[in-house]
């Protein structure tokens, strides 16, 4: 099956602080890794759907992300703005592992190219 | 076509189903609607002001004819349903009319229960259930004779007290030891007795009433144990039973009420049933809350929206007599595993009984003061964890921590889901939002928006409370504003609650201002984080995630996500040796572009995030640092060159500002501070316009403060004149630190005077030496934790996670 997952480890769960984010890129595409407060993380693409702002640069708070250029919000669990903003980003799954987090590498390049 | 919905029984479930139908805009039904009384809509909950004679019945009506009208619903008063044919889906009116529906709805209420005793049906005797038997209590009141009540729970206390008001003689005749045993356990009971019969009532419990005396009128009552009691009018209010006639009539399933599912579908899925009439959940209900509920659940279902579902009510109960406060809700047997708290004041007339299981409040008596009784029920069906508070619980919200708050206050700290009306279940989130959103300015303003107070309008004076909160005190719609959403609260009060309650986090701010979200926001998180760092310096730990992204990075993010360099650059002078460690940065580096500020130094444009702490390693071996170019705090300080070179110049400004940089760099405020040093009048470094400015004259220095040049242009204030230039630093950082005390976040200097007053800063500052030196003293005692490079500290390696890019993933073929 060509469809198979690929996972890969892109860093430690440690790597990111909490409340923050890390970016990592694969290709032309940059990615946000998000740790929340609670220790859940999620990728999404790291470009806010208004002026493209890097989303890894906000202040995360709850399970949302506040772009630093025009404080759109984005809820991390769907990947849209919060109203009144609208739009969304692309969001990546994501696994932690032993302490691991994990990306679907497959998914990352079919979007890349 | 629309469909048809017929309902029987307009009573207060009723017509709240239909104004919750209608206010979600739909017009899908043609709604006809049965009432046995020959009126409207009115609130039975109301009829005791209206028997003591505090209210009207024109005051008490809910809807009028015209409601009917502009809804176009079909009202039929004074008609009977006697039967339904579910085979053909009509209803049958006593006089055998038929009226087709796609929908019915049972509100039937429920009837009075009337004790089958001998003499029950003599005239005088009456129950205690509508407007008719209130019109029949207030005609035989006017002789002002005697009246028996038998009955010693709400409604029953409710018809005595206003009976007595009326002039009657009253006897409470109550079966159980002591009165309202269902809402109130021995020693609040004990404590309402005596002042219920302070009032002139007699009370007489364990009375069970054999027989009514008299002939064809009644005469008097008398009890099991021979005693007889005179009166011309006797109340039954023993209890109410649900009215399932018409339900059992036409075969639906019922036991005490009618049985109903979560979306209160009966057992017929076409015939619904909502208010007193209702079993749900082995439950019957008689008080407004839980009819509301269900009111609102059918009006989501009937508008397609079967999410909703009713699942239960915890009830509360006030007594709606003036002068006697009491509330209870929960439950408060006694049960093993249970632990009471108590607080007893027998001479003030206050009694409190707090029952708790497993950490959790499960029940809640209060009589004589009754203001924390929406609190505690809020506690209760949140079911939240009290061990914290468990000490002072009793004492109520005000001594959670910190100095009693006026009532006002406590109104202001209450969450967004507390809830305010109980009756029509309107919580605070909700009234807020309605008086922002319409612009409400009234306490009639929000009963008709929101339906608060409503109904029995005890909490009247909440709403009341509510609309100063969050309209200011002038009720002037712009005075008062809330932090964020996250909070009710405005920037003062939680500075203000910083200090108060000796808050020293982030997690303990909105834990203990009860914040409504986990973790708050991009608004109040940057703003919080400076008041717990401006409150109590060397003890907070600056939380970097709370910081806007240039305040983390220490430079300027740019929109393609590049950064800007600013070194400072004192007072705006350089060297050579400095400009060519510049301009090797700029060539290294390969940064686009080099540009002069506003403020007399140089930006360096287009910086690659990984690149940052490298250019910062080489900027600082060449002994610049940070220029905070980013902050909420001390940016520049422009000068001109005064006196060491300028003609016209008086003193020397340049090593004033220098001197002034070298003091206030590194310290953080409410929002960016810019100075300016002007060697004369002719104030070549422009200080009339900045936070603080200081222009050099023969006798001395001319302070100025609050000026403004950007969103708003606004020349400064003269503070005064000094003469040495130690009291420049004196007043200058005094001002700060005052400024760093009271501004709000985000509130430059000549915002913070106007909404202080310039004269009540002078005052401060000029008039009181003392606190200007204190001032001063806290400004220097901070700076000791502040003055720290924060490049230099990141190129030795702190945070370095901020700048390097994780490894990039492999660009796999697939």
């Amino acid at each position: 099956m060509a469809q198979e997952n690929n996972w890969v480890e892109v860093c430690k769960l440690e790597d990111i602080p909490q409340r923050g984010s890390r970016r990592v890129r694969t290709g032309s595409l940059q990615i946000a890794i998000i740790r929340t407060h609670e220790d859940e993380v999620f990728a999404i693409e790291d470009k806010c759907p208004h002026l493209g702002g890097f989303l890894s640069e906000g202040i995360v708070h709850g399970s949302q992300v506040t772009c630093p250029l025009h404080n759109l919000v984005i809820e991390l669990k769907t990947g849209e703005a919060v109203a009144p903003d609208t739009g969304c980003v692309k969001r990546f799954a994501i696994k932690k592992e032993n302490g691991n987090i994990l990306m679907d590498l497959r998914e990352a390049a079919r979007e890349a190219a | 076509m629309k469909k048809k919905l017929v309902v029987v029984g307009n009573g207060m479930a009723a017509g709240h189903m239909l104004e919750e139908l209608f206010d979600r805009g739909n017009d899908e039904y043609e709604v006809t609607l049965f009432g046995a009384e020959p009126r409207v809509n009115y609130n039975r909950i109301m009829l005791s002001p209206v028997l003591s004679g505090d209210k009207t019945y024109e005051e008490i009506i809910i809807h009028d004819d015209e409601w009917y009208d502009t809804h176009n619903v079909k009202l039929v008063k004074g008609v009977k349903i006697t039967s339904v044919d579910r085979e053909a889906k009509c209803v049958i009116s006593a006089d055998g009319d038929k009226t087709p529906y796609d929908k019915l709805i049972i509100a039937t209420g429920s009837n009075p229960f009337i004790l089958p005793i001998e003499g029950h049906y003599l005239e005088g005797v009456v129950s205690y259930r509508d407007l008719d038997d209130v019109n029949l209590m207030l005609d035989a009141s006017k002789g002002k004779g005697k009246a028996v009540v038998i009955g010693g729970g709400l409604l029953g206390l409710e018809a005595a007290a206003g009976l007595q008001e009326q002039g009657m003689d009253v006897t409470v005749l109550h079966l159980m030891p002591t009165l309202m045993d269902r809402q109130l356990d021995s020693a609040a009971a004990y404590l309402l007795q005596a002042e219920i019969e302070r009032r002139g009532i007699t009370v007489i419990t364990r009375a069970n009433t054999e027989k009514i005396l008299g002939e064809d009128k009644v005469e008097g009552v008398q009890l099991d144990d021979g005693t007889k009691i005179e009166a011309e009018l006797v109340v039954m209010a023993v209890g109410i039973r649900p009215n399932i006639e018409l339900a059992k009539e036409c075969g639906l399933m019922i036991n005490r009420g009618i049985l109903v599912t979560d979306h209160m579908q009966t057992s017929d899925p076409d015939i619904l049933s909502v208010g007193e009439c209702v079993e749900h959940g082995s439950e019957c209900y008689g008080l407004v809350a839980p009819l509301y509920e269900m009111a609102k659940v059918i009006a989501a279902n009937l508008d397609g929206d079967m999410d909703a579902a009713y699942k239960g009510s915890v009830t509360s109960t006030k007594l709606k007599v003036t002068g006697i406060d009491l509330f209870s809700i929960g439950d408060f047997s006694e049960d093993e595993g249970r632990e009471g708290i108590i607080l007893r004041d027998a001479a003030g007339g206050v009694y409190k009984r707090l029952v708790i299981s497993d950490n959790k409040l499960v029940g809640v008596v209060l009589y004589g003061d009754t203001q924390d009784g929406n609190w505690y029920s809020q506690i209760l069906k949140e079911e939240r964890d009290i061990s914290e508070m468990r000490e002072t619980l009793v004492f109520g919200q005000n001594f959670q921590g910190g100095p009693p708050l006026d009532p006002t206050a406590a109104v202001a700290a209450l969450p967004d889901e507390a809830e305010i009306c109980g009756c029509n279940g309107v919580c605070k989130g909700k009234i807020v939002s309605t008086i922002n959103e319409k612009g409400l300015t009234s306490v009639d303003e929000v009963k008709a928006h929101t339906k608060a107070s409503a109904s029995c309008g005890t909490c009247a004076n909440l709403v009341e409370q509510l609309l100063s909160v969050t309209l200011g005190e002038t009720y002037n719609p712009d005075a008062a504003k809330p932090m964020c959403a996250c909070t009710t609260l405005e920037h003062g009060d939680v500075r203000r609650l910083i200090v108060a309650k000796q808050l020293k986090s982030i997690p303990a701010v909105m834990q203990e201002l009860e914040w409504s979200t986990a973790w708050g926001c991009a608004k109040c998180r940057p703003a919080l984080n400076y008041y717990l760092l401006a409150e109590w310096p060397g003890e907070y730990v600056d939380d970097n995630q709370s910081r806007f992204v240039n305040e983390r990075m220490h430079a300027n993010i740019q929109k393609d996500g590049t950064y800007s360099v600013v070194p400072r650059m004192w007072g705006g002078v350089t060297t050579a040796a400095e400009l060519r460690a510049i301009a090797d940065v700029a060539d290294k580096f390969n940064i686009p572009t080099v540009k002069v500020t506003g403020g007399q130094r140089i930006d360096l444009l287009g910086v690659q995030k990984e690149d940052l702490p490298k250019v910062w390693e080489d900027l600082n071996s060449a002994g610049m640092i940070s220029g905070h170019a980013y902050a909420k705090g001390l940016r520049t300080v422009k000068t001109c060159v005064g006196k060491e070179w300028c003609r016209f110049g008086t003193q020397d400004s340049t090593g004033l500002g220098i001197k002034l940089e070298k003091i206030l760099w590194g310290s953080w405020a409410p929002a960016k501070v810019k100075l300016a040093v002007s060697g004369c009048p002719r104030n070549c470094a422009e200080a009339t316009c900045k936070d603080f400015g200081v222009i050099c004259v023969d006798s001395g220095y001319e302070l100025h403060f609050a000026g403004a040049a950007g969103l708003d242009i606004k020349g400064t204030e003269v503070l005064c004149n000094v003469e040495t230039e130690d009291e420049v630093v004196e007043y200058c950082t005094a001002l700060i630190q005052l400024y760093r005390e009271q501004g709000f976040y985000l509130e430059r200097i000549y915002k913070w005077a106007k909404r202080v007053g310039v004269e009540k800063i002078q005052e401060q500052i000029v008039e009181d030496e003392a606190l200007r030196k204190e001032l001063a003293r806290k400004f220097y005692f901070a700076q000791k934790f502040l003055q720290i490079d924060p490049w230099r500290e990141y190129v030795e390696g702190k945070d370095a996670h901020e700048f390097k890019p994780l490894a990039p993933l492999a660009e796999e073929v697939v």
